[in-house]
This record gives C-alpha cells, sequence and structure tokens, in this order.
C-alpha cells in the first residue's frame, strides 16, 4: 500500500477499514541468504539497503522483542553531519544525504526536520576547536556558520547572556542539522523492508551462532535454527553478549545514557541546541515536549534506567543555559544502553569467521547514522568490501593504532568518552 | 547509587569516579606483546551480571577500591580496598 | 453544587481568584477544580488533538483534562492541575490549548475531521513537496500541538534542593501509611511521612468511613496529631515522591508555597529532595479508571471516586442530577453518599448481571450499560442499554467506575514489571521490584479500608525488624471490611469514538487500528498511537488500553503486557529539579589570590576551568586588546611581568617511593633529578597518548612538587593514585593536592631578578638560582619557594608563598615590576609568549597528539617503563605520515592567521581529501612584527620551508603560510639562562 494524503484522505471517507498491516509475521524459514541479527534502526536499515541496492531478498531480520525496540525507540533524535576527523566526515555527510531523501525512498514521514543545530562554546579555545570542526564540515561540503555571541542571540533569545557561570560567546550553526520521529524510523524501514520481501522475525531471539571451519553456517533462535551463509550482528547495547556466542571479545562496555522530555509546550525552541559545558543538549518535538539529554551515568550498566545524580545534573544544566524553561515538567526520563568503545567511534566491519559481520560500537551517537549505517553495512554484507565512506570503521584499530577515530580528544581508552 | 568505603562508610555515588573494569590493575609486564596489551586496554567481557570493577573515592578518602556489582541490577555485593582484594 | 454540612474545607475562610479573567469564591481548601465545581463551571480545558471541550475526570493528580495556567508575566506556569491547585486569595488561573477561549475554539474543527486524524495518520502524509515539511506542515503542526505555553522569560521563583536521611520512608498517608508510620513511629524509628495531598488521610478524607468508631478523617487528623507530637517522625504534605533510584535513594518534591500568593519569608516555591531510607513502605493507594464508551470524554463525566471526593473532601456535588455507572460494588456508594448528602441520583447503572441493586430508593439497572452521552460542552443525557431497550437519561454528572488499578509506579522506576492479578482485574506490584521497599494496602491489591490498616502495621513490622528495631505490640483499629467484587468492563460495544487516553485524543478506534497495522505489541500500539504518553503517562488508561489490544490481538492480558512507567511518577518543574544551578550556581568559582587586584585594574576575567583568570591589564588610552596584549609582551620581553600562575595544579609528593613513582608516570626520568632542581616532565595516558605536561621540582630526596596544567589537576591527581595505590602498592609514596595552598606568580623578563632580590630575604644570582633551580626562599619575611622556570621563554622565576600572603605578595611585585617598566601580564599575553617560544598547551596536546606528533618522541626514555609507552609504539602512532606539530608564519603581507583553519597544499582545493592539517594556537607577536601560528600538519618536520595554503571558510580568511620550527623566538634558549 502507497502511503499519501489522498490515501488518508480515502480512508477516512470510507471508515479507515482499508488499513493493512505496516508489516508481516512471517514464519522463520529452515534457511536464507543472509540473516540479520538485531531488529533496531541499524539492523533494519542494514536489511532495506541489501534488498534495495543488492537485490538480497531472501534474508531476515531476527529481533529479540519488537522491532524497533533498542534505542532507535530511546534516544534525543537528533540528525547532524559535523564531524571533522576523515573518517567519521565522509560517513555522517552521507547519513545526511540519506535522510533528506528519506521519505520519498521509504513513502513514510519520518518527520526529518532541518530545523538547524547551534553548538555554543564559551571560551576562545573552545571556539577555535569549533572553527576547526566547522571548516572540516565545509571541506567535507556540509554547512557550517560561525556565530559570535550577538549571532547566537538572534538565534536563541531566550538563553542567558547576562548570568551564566560560563558566559556565551558564540555558536557552531550547522544549518542542515535537526531532528526526526524516532520510532517513524524503524517503522519505515522496517515496511520497506518486508515489502522488499525481507523477512522481519519478531521474539525470535539468538540463542547460539553457528560456525564450521571458520565460517558461520547459521544461527540457533528460540523460533528454532536458521541456515544462512552470511550472519550480520547488530545489537547495540548487546554486542558483547552476541558477540561472544561466535567466540569474540569486542572493544566494548556498555553504559547508560539518560533521555528527558518535558510535558507539552507551546512551540518555544525552534532549533537543536548544545551546551557542551554543561553536557547538555535539547529541542522541541513536533508534539511540544522538551527532549534533552546529558553525559552518561558512567558506569556498566544494562539496566536500561538513569540514575538520579546525572538527571539533576542535566537538568542543572538547563536552568544555568535557558531558565526560560524552568517552569516547564519533567514527564519522563529512561535510559538507553549504549556501546561505548575507547575511542567513542564505532564498527563496521568484516570478522575473523568467514560470512560473519558486526556492526556496533555507535556509542551516544547511533541515530543520526541509521540510513548510512545500514547502507554501508549491507555493502560490506553483500560485496565483502568496506563501503567508501565506511572504511575507517575498524575492529582492529585499537590494536595497531592506525585509524584512531577520538573525535572529543579524551582518549581511546574505556570510559574517557 | 550508594557505595559503601571500607574507610568512610556508605557514601553517594558522587563522591566516587568509576574507572571501569578490575582487568585494569592486571597490568601487563613492559614486554608484553601489542595483542596482551589490547586486551588489557580495549577488549571487554562486559558481563551482563557480576562483574569486579574499580571505582576512586575521589572525593572522599582517596581510596581505589574494588567493586562487585551487577550490572543489570545494580546491586553491590562487595567493596574492598583496592590493596587487599576481596 | 455546594453541599452543606459536608466537606472539610473551612467555611469561615472565604477566598476569591479569577478563572479566564472571570471572579470565583472558594473556601479554604479548596482545590481551583472543587471551586470551579461549586460554582457549576464543569468545562475547564480542551483535549490535545481534536480540542474537544473537557472538565476533570479526577480529583488528583493524575488529572489528564484540567490542565490550566497559573500566574502571570514570568511567574507564569503552564500545565497545573485543576485538581491540586489549591485555592489562594488572588489566585489567577487561564484555560490553556484554546483560542479565542475555552467556550468557542477554533481548532475544534480538528474534531470534525477526526476520520482523517486517526493513529498515526502523520506518517503517511505530508511528504510532498519535499521542502514543505519545514516551510509549512511542521510549522502548524507544531503551532496546534502542545498544551500550555512557557512566559518565554527567565524563572523568577526560587527553587531549592535538599538532602534527607532516614530510617523508614513512608510514602503516603492514607489508612496503610498512616497506620505504618503510628507503628514505626511509636517504636522509635526515625520515619519520614510523605503525602502529595495538603491533608494526610488519603482516601478517608473522602469517603465516609467509620474507623475506630469515628469518621475516618477525624481518625487521620488524631494520628496526624499523635504523629506530629513525635521527634522522630517527621511529616511532609504536598510532597510526592517522584523516583525510586538505586540503593534506597528516592526523589521527591515538596510544593513549599504553591498555596499560597506569596512564599513565606525566605521559603522556596518548591523543594527537591533526595531522600536516602533504609526501608520504604510503598502506600500511595489506588486510582479509579474510567470506562471508554461512546462520548465518554464530555464535561460533567468523571470517576467515581472523584464524585465522592468532590462531595466528602469539598462539599461539593459535582451535579444536580447525577447517574452512577460502573462494574463493581465500590461505585455502589457514590450513589448512597449523594443521596445522603440530597442529591438527585438519576440512576445507578452496574454493567454486572447479577449486581445486587436492591432497596435503592433510585433507579438500578443490572446489566445495564452506558453507550453515549450528549451535552458538547457539558453533560446533559446519557444513553443507558439495559434488556435491549435503551432509554435517554438526563443527567449533568455522570459518575463511572472501571475498577481500581493499584498504584504501582513506582515500583517499575527500577524496571519492576507489575503482576497481573485475576481476581481484581488489575496489576499489583511484583515483590521485590525496589530493594528495601514494600508495599502495603490498596496499592498492593488490598483495597478494604481494615485491610490497610492492618497491611500498614505489618509493613512497618517487618521494616522494624529489618531494622533491628524492637517491633511494638498493638492493635489495629476496626473499619470497614468489605469485599470488592467486580467484572471487568473495558470498553462499552458501540460505533462512536471511546476515549481511553483523554488528553492525547486516542480512543479505541485507534487501539483496533493499530492492532490492524500490525502494530501489536504494547509498545508499539504506544508508540503508533500516543497511548499513555500524555501528562499522567497513561494513569488513567494504559490498563484498558492493553486490554483491548489484547483483545484484538487474541492474546491474554498477561502474555500482552505492560509498557514501563518511568520516573518521575508526577511531572516536575526543570527548575525545581535543576534547582540552585540558574545563574551562577551551575559549577562553583575558584578565584586566585590576585583577583579582587586584577578586577581592581579591569581586567576582563575570563573562564579558565573552574578558575577565573585576567585576560589583559588595560591602561588608559588603549582601546583594544591587542594594545595591550602587545605592552605587556613588551613587559616581558624587555623588563619584567608578573603573572599569576596559581590556578596550575600543585601536587606535592612525598616518600622513599616518590621518586619511582614519577619514573612511572613521566615518559623521562624523575629520579635522576638533583635536589634543588626542576625538570619539564611528559605525561602519556595508557593509550600512549599524551595526557599532560608540567614541571616538576625535587625539593628534598623524598619530595617532589608537580605541577600540572590548570585544565588537567584533578585529573593527574586521580591518575598518580591510580598508579599508586593499583599498579605500584609496593611503592611508599603520598601524594597531597597543594594548588588551593600556595599562591604563584612568575615573574618573567630579564629584570625578574631585580625584582625578586627587592622581595628576597637573601640576594640570588645566577650561580646561586640558574636556569631549572629551585629551592626555599624567604619573601619579604614570608617562607617561599622559588623555582627558575620560563614558560615565556624569558629569564624568568616562579615564587610561591602560603595563599594567605598571594595577594600582598601580587601587590608588591607588581609595585617593583611597574618601577622597572614592567608591570601585570594577563591570558592573551602569556599565550603570545608561549606561541613565540613554540611552547605547546591544551591547544596543541588535544587528547588526540603523541609525543611522537609534538616532536618530543625522544622524551620517551627507552631505559624504563612508564605508563603509555607500550601502546604508544604501536604503528599507527608513529607513521610519519601523521599530523606532527610545526610553526606556521605568513608569506607576503598577511594580515592574519586563525586558529581552527585547515592547510592545503597551495593549489590544491580545499577539500577533506586534500586537507595537510590545521592551525591550533595563532598570536601577533609583537616582538617579531607579525601574526605567528602553531599547528599540526602531514609529515611537518620533513617539510621546514613549504608554504602552505590556510583557508579559514568560517572567517573568510584564506592566506599562505610558511611551514618552520616551531620555536619562533629565541629558539636557542640563551635569554632564558641569562
Amino acid at each position: 500500500m502507497k502511503f499519501s494524503g489522498l490515501r488518508v484522505l480515502k480512508e477516512g471517507l470510507t471508515g479507515n477499514k482499508g488499513w493493512t498491516p505496516h508489516w508481516r509475521d512471517p514464519a522463520p524459514k529452515a534457511e536464507y541468504d543472509a540473516v540479520i541479527i538485531g531488529g533496531g534502526g541499524h539492523g533494519l536499515s542494514t536489511a532495506y539497503y541489501l534488498a534495495k541496492n543488492h537485490g538480497m531478498t531472501n534474508i531476515a531480520v531476527l529481533e529479540k522483542g519488537y522491532i524497533g525496540s533498542g534505542n532507535i525507540g530511546r534516544n534525543t533524535t537528533i540528525v547532524r553531519a559535523n564531524y571533522f576527523l576523515p573518517g567519521n566526515s565522509e560517513f555522517y555527510s552521507h547519513s545526511l544525504k540519506l535522510w533528506e531523501g528519506l521519505e520519498q525512498d521509504l513513502n513514510y514521514n519520518v518527520m526529518h526536520s532541518q530545523r538547524g543545530m547551534i553548538n555554543l562554546f564559551h571560551s576562545d579555545g573552545q571556539r577555535d576547536a569549533f572553527v576547526r570542526r566547522g571548516n572540516a564540515m565545509i571541506n567535507q561540503g556540509d554547512d557550517a556558520i560561525l556565530l559570535d555571541r550577538e549571532g547566537v542571540r538572534k538565534h536563541l533569545p531566550y538563553l542567558d547572556f547576562e548570568n551564566t557561570r560560563f558566559p556565551i560567546y558564540g555558536g557552531l550553526l550547522h544549518p542542515r542539522g535537526g531532528t526526526a520521529r524516532h520510532d517513524a524510523v524503524a517503522w519505515g524501514y522496517a515496511r520497506g523492508a518486508d515489502q522488499r520481501g525481507v523477512d522481519l522475525l519478531q521474539n525470535c531471539e539468538v540463542t547460539g551462532i553457528d560456525i564450521e571451519n571458520g565460517a558461520v553456517r547459521g544461527v540457533q533462535t528460540t523460533r528454532g535454527a536458521i541456515r544462512a551463509k552470511k550472519v550480520g550482528i547488530v545489537v547495540a547495547g548487546r554486542s558483547g553478549q552476541v558477540a561472544a556466542m561466535a567466540g569474540m571479545r569486542l572493544p566494548i562496555e556498555s553504559h547508560i545514557l539518560q533521555a528527558f522530555v518535558t510535558e507539552g509546550l507551546k512551540p518555544c525552541i525552534d532549533h537543536v541546541v548544545t551546551f557542551g559545558m554543561g553536557h547538555f543538549y535539547i529541542s522541541q518535538s513536533d508534539k511540544g515536549g522538551l527532549v534533552f539529554g546529558g553525559d552518561l551515568d558512567f558506569y556498566a550498566s544494562y539496566a536500561s534506567r538513569g540514575n538520579l545524580p546525572t538527571a539533576e545534573h542535566v537538568m542543572e544544566a538547563s536552568m544555568t543555559l535557558m531558565p526560560m524553561i524552568g517552569k516547564a515538567k519533567l514527564l519522563r526520563s529512561w535510559g538507553g544502553i549504549m556501546d561505548m568503545t575507547p575511542d567513542g567511534s564505532p564498527i563496521i566491519d568484516k570478522t575473523d569467521t568467514q560470512g560473519f559481520f558486526i556492526d556496533c560500537g555507535w556509542c551516544y551517537g547511533g541515530f543520526k547514522a541509521v540510513p548510512a549505517s545500514g547502507y554501508a553495512f549491507a555493502h560490506l554484507m553483500a560485496t565483502g568490501q568496506h563501503h567508501e565512506t565506511a572504511s575507517a570503521f575498524r575492529l582492529d584499530r585499537f590494536r595497531t593504532g592506525r585509524g584512531i577515530l577520538d573525535e572529543e580528544g579524551t582518549g581511546s581508552q574505556h570510559n574517557l568518552h | 547509587m550508594r557505595l559503601t568505603c571500607p574507610m568512610c562508610g556508605a557514601r553517594d555515588r558522587r563522591e566516587f569516579y568509576y574507572q571501569g573494569d578490575a582487568v585494569a590493575c592486571a597490568r601487563p609486564a613492559r614486554d608484553a606483546d601489542i595483542p596482551a596489551w589490547d586486551d588489557y586496554l580495549h577488549l571487554r567481557d562486559n558481563p551482563a551480571g557480576v562483574r569486579r570493577e574499580l571505582w576512586h573515592h575521589e572525593a572522599g578518602c582517596g581510596s581505589w577500591l574494588v567493586v562487585e556489582r551487577d550490572t543489570t541490577t545494580h546491586e553491590v555485593h562487595s567493596v574492598a580496598l583496592v590493596e587487599a582484594p576481596a | 453544587m455546594r453541599i452543606d454540612g459536608k466537606g472539610l474545607i473551612d467555611r469561615s475562610k472565604k477566598l476569591r481568584f479569577q478563572f479566564d479573567e472571570i471572579g470565583y469564591s472558594a473556601f479554604e481548601g479548596d482545590t481551583v477544580a472543587s471551586a470551579l465545581l461549586a460554582a457549576g463551571q464543569r468545562l475547564m480545558g480542551r483535549s490535545f488533538k481534536y480540542h474537544r471541550p473537557r472538565g476533570v475526570l479526577t480529583a488528583g493528580s493524575e488529572e489528564p483534562n484540567a490542565l490550566l495556567t497559573v500566574g502571570h508575566g514570568a511567574a507564569q506556569e503552564p500545565n497545573v492541575r485543576a485538581t491540586t491547585q489549591e485555592v489562594y486569595d488572588g489566585l489567577r488561573v487561564r484555560s490553556q490549548n484554546a483560542w479565542p477561549s475555552l467556550k468557542t475554539d477554533v481548532m475544534a474543527v480538528n474534531d470534525l475531521a477526526w476520520p482523517f486524524l486517526g493513529a498515526g495518520f502523520y506518517y503517511k502524509t505530508f511528504m510532498w513537496p519535499r521542502a514543505f515539511w519545514e516551510r509549512l506542515y511542521e510549522p502548524v503542526i507544531r503551532r496546534a500541538a502542545g498544551l500550555g505555553g512557557l512566559s518565554g522569560e527567565h524563572n523568577p521563583d526560587t527553587y531549592e534542593k535538599a538532602y534527607a536521611f532516614c530510617d523508614l520512608l513512608v510514602i503516603g498517608a492514607g489508612p496503610a501509611g498512616l497506620m505504618a508510620a503510628l507503628t514505626a513511629g511509636r517504636a522509635g524509628a526515625d520515619v519520614f511521612l510523605l503525602d502529595e495531598d495538603s491533608r494526610m488521610g488519603g482516601r478517608l478524607n473522602a469517603e465516609t468511613y467509620i474507623v475506630d468508631g469515628m469518621p475516618g478523617s477525624d481518625w487521620a487528623t488524631e494520628a496526624v496529631a499523635e504523629l506530629r507530637s513525635m521527634e522522630n517522625v517527621r511529616l511532609m504534605t504536598r510532597t510526592t515522591l517522584v523516583g525510586a533510584y538505586d540503593h534506597g535513594t528516592y526523589a521527591a518534591l515538596e510544593r513549599v508555597s504553591s498555596h499560597r500568593r506569596v512564599p513565606a519569608e525566605g521559603a522556596a516555591l518548591e523543594t527537591f529532595w533526595r531522600i536516602v531510607a533504609k526501608r520504604a513502605i510503598l502506600a500511595a493507594g489506588a486510582l479509579e479508571r474510567p470506562i471508554a464508551f461512546e462520548n465518554n470524554d464530555r464535561p460533567g463525566i468523571m470517576t467515581a471516586g472523584a464524585v465522592r471526593a468532590y462531595l466528602n473532601r469539598w462539599g461539593v456535588s459535582p451535579g444536580q442530577r447525577v447517574a452512577v455507572f460502573g462494574n463493581n460494588d465500590d461505585a455502589h456508594r457514590t450513589a448512597t453518599d449523594l443521596i445522603e448528602a440530597g442529591v438527585e441520583v438519576a440512576a445507578l447503572i452496574d454493567s454486572r448481571p447479577d449486581a445486587e441493586l436492591k432497596g435503592h430508593a433510585f433507579p438500578t439497572y443490572s446489566g445495564g450499560l452506558v453507550t453515549g452521552s450528549t451535552g458538547r460542552l457539558g453533560l446533559k443525557r446519557i444513553a443507558v442499554k439495559s434488556d435491549g431497550i435503551t432509554e435517554e437519561l438526563e443527567v449533568d454528572c455522570l459518575a463511572m467506575s472501571g475498577g481500581w488499578n493499584p498504584t504501582v509506579h513506582v515500583t517499575c522506576h527500577m524496571n519492576g514489571r507489575p503482576t497481573w492479578r485475576e481476581d481484581i482485574a488489575s496489576f499489583v506490584p511484583t515483590p521485590g521490584s525496589v530493594p528495601g521497599l514494600e508495599v502495603a494496602g490498596a496499592c498492593k491489591g488490598d483495597f478494604s479500608t481494615a485491610a490497610c490498616l492492618a497491611a500498614g502495621a505489618a509493613a512497618a513490622k517487618s521494616a522494624l525488624k529489618e531494622l533491628g528495631l524492637k517491633v511494638p505490640r498493638g492493635a489495629v483499629p476496626d473499619a470497614e471490611d468489605s469485599p470488592y467484587r467486580l467484572s471487568p468492563l473495558w470498553a462499552v460495544p458501540g460505533k462512536g469514538r471511546a476515549w481511553l487516553d483523554f488528553q492525547n485524543d486516542v480512543t479505541v478506534k485507534d487501539i483496533k487500528q493499530a492492532a490492524t497495522e500490525n502494530f501489536r505489541s504494547v509498545e508499539h500500539m504506544k508508540r503508533y498511537t500516543t497511548q499513555g504518553m500524555a501528562t499522567d503517562q497513561g494513569k488513567n488508561s494504559n490498563v484498558a488500553a492493553l486490554a483491548l489490544l489484547a483483545d484484538a490481538t487474541g492474546r491474554g492480558i498477561p502474555e500482552t503486557g505492560t509498557t514501563t512507567f518511568r520516573p518521575p511518577f508526577t511531572p516536575v518543574a526543570l527548575a525545581a529539579f535543576g534547582a540552585g544551578a540558574q545563574g551562577e550556581g551551575f559549577a562553583p568559582r575558584r578565584l586566585t589570590t590576585s583577583h579582587a587586584t586584577s578586577v581592581t585594574m579591569d581586567a576582563p576575567m575570563i573562564e579558565a576551568g573552574l578558575w577565573y583568570r585576567p585576560s589583559y591589564f588595560p591602561k588608559p588610552g588603549e582601546t583594544h586588546w591587542r594594545q595591550s596584549c602587545d605592552r605587556e609582551v613588551g613587559y616581558v620581553r624587555n623588563a619584567v611581568g608578573i603573572c599569576d600562575v596559581s590556578t596550575l595544579g600543585k601536587i606535592d609528593i612525598q616518600g622513599l617511593g616518590a621518586a619511582a613513582l614519577l619514573d612511572m608516570v613521566y615518559t623521562n626520568t624523575f629520579s635522576t633529578l638533583k635536589v634543588g632542581r626542576v625538570r619539564y616532565g611528559l605525561m602519556l595516558r595508557e593509550d600512549g597518548y599524551v595526557m599532560d605536561d608540567g614541571t616538576t621540582a625535587r625539593l628534598g630526596e623524598q619530595h617532589y612538587v608537580m605541577t600540572t596544567t590548570t585544565a588537567a589537576a584533578g585529573s593527574v591527581m586521580r591518575h598518580l593514585e591510580f598508579v599508586h595505590q593499583v599498579l605500584r602498592p609496593d611503592l611508599d609514596v603520598r601524594f597531597t593536592s597543594v594548588t588551593e595552598q600556595w599562591a604563584q606568580f612568575a615573574v618573567a623578563g630579564p629584570k625578574s631578578r631585580e625584582v625578586l632580590n627587592d622581595l628576597l630575604d637573601d640576594r640570588i644570582d645566577n650561580e646561586s638560582w640558574p636556569f631549572m633551580a629551585c629551592g626555599p626562599v624567604g619573601v619579604a619575611g614570608v617562607q617561599g619557594r622559588l623555582f627558575r622556570i620560563s614558560f615565556s621563554g624569558e629569564h624568568a622565576y616562579e615564587v610561591a608563598v602560603p595563599a594567605r600572603y598571594g595577594e600582598s605578595l601580587f601587590k608588591l611585585l607588581l609595585a617593583r615590576a611597574e618601577a622597572l617598566g614592567g608591570g601585570a601580564y594577563g591570558m592573551e599575553a602569556l599565550n603570545v609568549l608561549r606561541i613565540e617560544k613554540g611552547h605547546i598547551t591544551h591547544a596543541e596536546i588535544h587528547g588526540r597528539t603523541t609525543a611522537f606528533d609534538i616532536g618530543f618522541a625522544r622524551m620517551v626514555s627507552a631505559k624504563k617503563d612508564c605508563i603509555g609507552q607500550a601502546m604508544a609504539a604501536r604503528e599507527g602512532l608513529v607513521e610519519p605520515d601523521r599530523e606532527r606539530l610545526v610553526g606556521l608564519k605568513p608569506v607576503g603581507a598577511v594580515k592574519e592567521l586563525t586558529a581552527g583553519a585547515h592547510l592545503f597544499a597551495r593549489d590544491a582545493a580545499a577539500t577533506r581529501e586534500n586537507d595537510q592539517g590545521y592551525v591550533t594556537s595563532v598570536g601577533f607577536s609583537p616582538t617579531l612584527g607579525h601574526f605567528i601560528a602553531l599547528g599540526f600538519v602531514k609529515r611537518g618536520p620533513e617539510r621546514m620551508g613549504e608554504t602552505l595554503r590556510l583557508v579559514d571558510h568560517l572567517r573568510g580568511i584564506e592566506t599562505e603560510v610558511e611551514i618552520c620550527s616551531p620555536g619562533f623566538v629565541d629558539p636557542e634558549g640563551e635569554r632564558t639562562r641569562g
């Protein structure tokens, strides 16, 4: 079924009786050409692009719970291409281009909203670091504008310019940055993959990975054994556990990142705003809730719930930066499990096991990467070659020291990002 | 979250710095090969369950602590000074 | 309408307030909702999507409909529940999400377009043309969405935070909570009793129960009085437990002054509490659920418990002719309470065919259903179907009851999943969901008053036992113990729209459509329909919605599962959760001893970590900071400059193992450093990248003082403790941060020794204090320390005195420097001086650079182990292709170089592929008369003399630079030693 305004009108006039399932619930087949473990954003987009770009339609996505149940449905929905290290910048640039045509490609409104993102800075040193970043963005072909204090004031008049502990010197505006409706991204890719023949197998937990003579042969699941010569794991938050089924240890520790939303409010914040000194970022959803977040809880956890000190710190950052939102009320807080790598950058790579591929380590930045990650991982799974935009995300970079992607400059050891 | 520091008693999480897996205690010999260092510094079991980890009572007595903690429930099983591992 | 003789309000205290600019009267103890209902004002709000007219559904904090805006100007607060806002004299509240008025809201046109606005319609449209999303669709949707509005001005009110610790935290002061607090309080436990209401007692205040031979509310009053007399019990009204966290930590919000026109002297509007409790008892009661039927959302339709609360607590009947519709015995009391109060009851309709409804003086319908209603702005009629016959009843209020849901929410905050109990058709908390917390009373599914009282006492006794306190004996008062009987009824069959989530306008149709479209997981259904995502987090509607989903998908309710309730229990103002941070409070300010003097000299103070440091010291006639900076650089190069360097981290290191430990943390060797000498040291992280740098002085055989950069002081201290305690516990060494204890000043320039000799108790010369010498000195009679070190490249010293003498010494140094043609210099000059000399800061050691990159590879001693040595040898960290530190100078008449610019070959386009490096630090060198810069270039040291193109798109600068050695002034270091 093709979605359109006309279809909504037609269905509305005929009692909304014609709507059909967004995707099927097929029974697992005994064998597929490839299976993808993990029905989150990255897994679903991988399936979609395998089908669309590489004609691989005899494939399945194996999801332990319901599709989109991981971080795709519990993030702060920011979409941007403002990375500056080679290896990252071409990848996120590619991702943003895919975002810009995603609704038409998927025939699904993911509400990608390029409302502009402003990173604030508070010292000359931070300004110079952002200028380096902004210049790298332009060198990559993306957009960036340096704002001085008055420039920021024009866009964000409600910030506290007079009284903050860290005065606002200026900001880096990324006009093409913005947000999207997170769940819709999962659903759009799921529907698109399903329409191309991909089997989405929900409530299908992988319990083992079959490997013979150094090559993958299939997987064991709670819905039976499934044979496949190619297996990709895309299970952020649980990467270590699934990789362990194949005898691998990963450079990953799992951490909690909290996110927050307030009650609905009339429009008051029109951009994505980030406040590095307070590890705080915020935007307003189309529904009116202020969606914001902060830093990690900073201890290993699979509990997917946040702690109080971090939550308080986030609210405190909001109050020093924009005391205008003081009367907004926090409605809900939650936590997602992040695959944290030592350098804060992801992994899209082959493994030592033939036919076994891994896409993981997205840290707290996976949402915006969903299109390009699936695109590149599909390319790798289909062709065995790294896609040109994602050739830097190697599993062995920590061992070799080659191509470490430490955007923040905080180190390439655990717990520094 | 609260941890019971052997020196100071039960204290709020805000007083502590989290370092990571207690594997950090087992630093390889100087001449160990790069894979051994890769193991030490990067590769992690990252269990969903009880594990040993290192914490630092930074805003307290300054002790480094080995904490046995469940990563799924946050239940703390033991806290000991790093010199005398439990 | 107000009922004489009923209610716990103080009729001697009459109050006036405004709703939508119209004046109303109220009594002390009224909420906005009770006062408006007393005045016959049923319409209080509009729904989110369809802008349907709405009145109150409840009498508590779970209210989804009656959300109002309180106050005006900067203090305006949106989304306040009419059901919890207490009336004070002069209160002004307004309706919201309606234009031009609550009664006539043009957006109500959405309600006519409802067939097109069902679940998820927006995912299927608004995609064409592409650019219209940001330009048209989204702005329209955003304006239509949202509830109330913020003022746009900074928060003007005071909020606070507090910590508390107790033995036992009792959450909720209904019968179970009061009994628990009494039991534990009498046993001497340190008890906190919290209740979100202004008056303790819970449902006892809303019902007509007899407890211990007296009205329940009287019993509650006596219990509260007894508790108040106990020193070990703290009672907190208007305090909502909002979150349960690890290890007995709870968050609570106290509304200290929201019931007052102005807060009492010194009082906050709200206080955010962090309570650490050894044990806790959750006695949060239960919430009544509505029944879905066609047009069940009209103003005047509310829960039966709410009707009884308005009647018994506030002396208000929400209608003149009331019907009651329920599926359980509990609802019947609504009718009898109303009759006793003299209110006309139009009908009692019970959906159960076997319901016992005999002996009433009003019409009853067993097996009856309410199938619809009319009255757009307020209920006028309901349709009742019974025995196949539908009749219309004229009523202005319908009390409905679909049964009660235990208030399980807080038990889910730590990922606990509630358990389905078939007999009460509700979820109850799963034991152990929050460690240390026990659930008691209605909150656990024990609904009778007697059961609640007994459960409260039992829970307290078990907590006392766990706490090791003596468990008292004592009887539980007598109270009603009627059984709770119900038969589930989630939705009355029908064609029209029947509401579940009132605020978000989610109807039974939406749930069914979601299931049809294969959003069958409860989470999918929630996210697709927005069911349960309104400000009540689904408190009123989730159970019914998932029961209907279970039905639509042919599964049972336990199998269907629930979504997760997350903190906070009720919404919390960010100003409360983040109290204390507004303005300067976000992070502490660290001030040097010269701060006040620098400020009097008009120096702009800039942030350096948490510290403040002077940027420059302007002189009369200087109009641009560059003029001041150039002059100050001149002081140092030609005379003498004074600069406060106290912000650098200073760590005192003592012990037999001090030298060995320093050898371990620094790449170079410190055990060979002679006493009385200073050495520059480079520190790596274990991953092989540069962590920090600084000088360390050896004051004695076993005594060193390390300096760190300002930014890294804390992390270096932690690192030292790590290396000692974790890796080298064999070493006998101790570290103490002495950053705050010593005030330290750089005295730099050819005349530096002259300045010092004027102040030192014993004169120094080049023989006694050569470059890199250090030691104790008397400074104007004070025991201090002198280090001959130089960041500027000049003949320079750093002199340290105990911090209490810092301000005086700074003034003395300034006076002498000024007499010699010098003076104070700030951060700008300091930066220029160090760039001239090629010294690095965190602009260069930005976390991604190695010793190899900054040209210090030879400082990594191969003779010993050190942190980072092994990983620094990885192939990728020593590739010649890496970007490495260089100096950059202008080619030709260049006006400006800029930090953050990227570097390219002269003829190459400025693209990522062609990037050769970037500029990290830039300054105008008055010494050389042109700009100079430091930066990183691929294979930099091999490319000396090569010309590159510098491109700064952001600042519109493009120019040519030549690669040179990073030392611009006195590369041989002769001035330093002079």
